[in-house]
């Protein structure tokens, strides 16, 4: 016992693309976090009572803060509050929470470290903490607003994808692989479903170790409600049926114990 | 000042409880929450066998609350005793052991099973409005309350709790049924059956369809149904259902809850029962009530 809902207090807040935001927050959460974790994060409006799991960015353990990138996911909703907060507003956190980036792993190995969409945020810190031998980069976005994009290019090979083709590849991250032809002895990756899924077969066809983090709606954030659950291939031994928690025992899984 | 209620015969140290499926079986808490310091833990609800549940999502946000359709995924009952009643049994707190089942036979399995386990009450759900077959069939009938009320109660060993729907016309009647075939207690609200569908993308937005909504948003209708079953059955009352403060938890006392649970709460503040217990213990030394017992029903 010790843990609770901690109110952190916003540093700054920047838009960084069409709806995305970047927030630095003042959180002890930030003396444990580890790359791949994240926060649930609360607003003020107690019409929206249910955390946002929103994915840790960047760790400033010295300066006790942690970086935030997000996506306003509509009118009204929670991430836009967020969204308008200000340097000291307070914003109720509970974290880390979750498993994080087995980034060890990764040691004179050559990776790729993928991201898409609202995924590429938590590859950042992911990227900056990891030692490997070739660190390859590849990111998915819709279109030219390759947010984080320069901050990558200081932690290894960046690797592009647009929908719409205005930078990089044109396609998605798988596009980018091949039109690179790029290789790689461990995976990490975080997007969306479709996304991850391609990733998966492509490194189960290719024998690679990879890790992939999931999003699911989540009620608790801290393994309790059984909301977020995702299938495994084996019966996992908390739930004693095909189910893991997303928010407990993940985000991160290996590819190779989930069914997506 | 006396914080202890009694509920059945079984003495709680506070009138503090959490609501079955919103705690885990405790040791999802245990990192936020003294354990120690709760009336008793309710836990999610166990089968005879394991179940799955339901596909995702499972979850959504409401105004002022949510709707899950989580539909008791549960690691079934030889691993619940071999390992979450060991768990709970290392605190000083009462152990509730939530049962659930598809049929009559599936409910005594669990509950014969249970006569021979160190736990304090069992309370019988058979108001999920989230499982087809089993659960809120039994809840929302007064036939079939009483009967299997009957049926469980044959094969109980500890004091028998029975969860309500408020899906019902009359809780008063459903709360006289099940006292009438044997219930040592009654508990309520379970959550209200509801539909949320996404606009944009055209579909429902929990994979069930249906889900049960819970939180601030459904307590007076929690209070008022709590009210209606105190006044018309004997046997105590446990009243729950959107609690989220000390206050909340007051009010249905008031109306007649000998003690109660706290449920969706614990999801968005993991502290909140300590708050809550807190809370009462405060407003009791301010309002010169000596036992919680005195509070009990007694605006009418």
């Amino acid at each position: 016992m010790a843990r609770k809902k901690e109110n952190a207090v916003v540093l700054s807040q920047e838009k960084i693309a069409e709806d995305i935001y970047s927030m630095w927050i003042k959180t002890d959460a930030a003396g444990e976090a580890k790359p791949g974790q994240f926060i649930s994060m609360y607003t003020n409006d107690g019409s929206k009572l249910l955390p946002r799991p929103i994915s840790i960015c960047e760790i400033d353990k010295a300066g006790g803060s942690l970086r935030v990138v997000y996506r306003v996911t509509g009118k009204n909703t929670g991430t836009e509050q967020f969204s308008q907060m200000k340097a000291g507003d307070i914003i109720p956190v509970i974290g880390p929470l979750g498993n994080g980036f087995p980034y060890e792993r990764a040691e004179g190995k050559r990776a790729f470290l993928m991201g898409g969409g609202i995924g590429v945020p938590p590859i950042l810190e992911l990227a900056k903490q990891m030692n490997c031998e070739k660190k390859q980069i590849i990111m998915g976005y819709r279109n030219e607003e390759t947010f984080l994009k320069d901050e990558f290019e200081q932690n290894g090979e960046v690797y592009i994808s647009t929908e719409d083709g205005s930078a990089g590849t044109k396609g998605n991250v798988m596009d980018a692989i091949q039109e690179n032809g790029l290789a790689a002895d461990v995976i990490y990756a975080c997007g969306p479903t479709p996304m991850l899924r391609a990733i998966k077969e492509y490194a189960e066809a290719n024998h690679i170790e990879c890790y992939i983090s999931l999003e699911e709606r989540m009620a608790c954030g801290i393994g309790a409600c059984l909301a977020c659950v995702c299938q495994t291939k084996e019966k996992d031994h908390h739930s004693n049926v095909n189910n893991k928690r997303i928010c407990k025992d993940g985000p991160v899984f290996l590819s190779t114990e989930v069914e997506i | 000042m006396d914080m202890r209620v009694n509920i059945a015969g079984v003495e709680w140290k506070n009138p503090v409880t959490v609501a079955s499926g919103t705690f885990g079986s405790g040791a999802e808490f245990a990192d936020f929450v003294d354990l120690n310091r709760l009336g008793a833990v309710t836990t999610k609800g166990v089968a005879n066998v394991p179940w799955s549940g339901n596909p995702t999502p499972r979850v959504a946000e409401t105004y002022g609350g949510m709707m899950n359709a989580v539909g008791l995924q549960n690691p079934g009952i030889d691993v619940f005793c071999e390992r979450d009643i060991p768990f709970l049994r290392q605190y000083d707190t009462k152990i509730i052991v939530n049962v659930c089942g598809k049929s009559e036979a599936d409910y005594c399995e669990v509950v014969e099973r249970l006569a021979d386990e160190d736990v304090d009450m069992l309370e019988i759900n058979i108001s999920c409005p989230n499982v087809k077959e089993g659960g809120i069939a039994f809840g929302q009938d007064t036939k079939a309350a009483e009967t299997i009320t009957k049926a469980v109660r044959k094969y109980a060993a500890q004091p028998v709790i029975m969860k309500l729907s408020p899906n019902v016309t009359s809780i008063a009647e459903m709360a006289k049924a099940v006292e009438a075939g044997g219930a040592d207690a009654v508990s309520l609200i379970n959550t209200i059956t509801g539909m949320k569908i996404d606009i944009h993308r055209k579909s429902f937005l929990l994979a069930n369809r249906t889900g049960g909504v819970s939180g601030p948003a459904i307590h007076p209708i929690a209070v008022r149904m709590v009210y209606e079953a105190a006044n018309a059955v004997k046997v105590p009352v446990i009243g729950m259902g959107g609690i989220a403060s000390a206050e909340d938890a007051i009010e249905m006392i008031l109306a007649g809850a000998s003690a109660v649970s706290v449920g969706t709460a614990n999801f968005y503040n993991p502290t909140v029962t300590m708050e809550i217990m807190d809370g009462i213990e405060a407003y009791m030394k301010e309002q010169g009530f000596e036992t919680v017992s005195d509070m009990v029903g007694i605006v009418r």
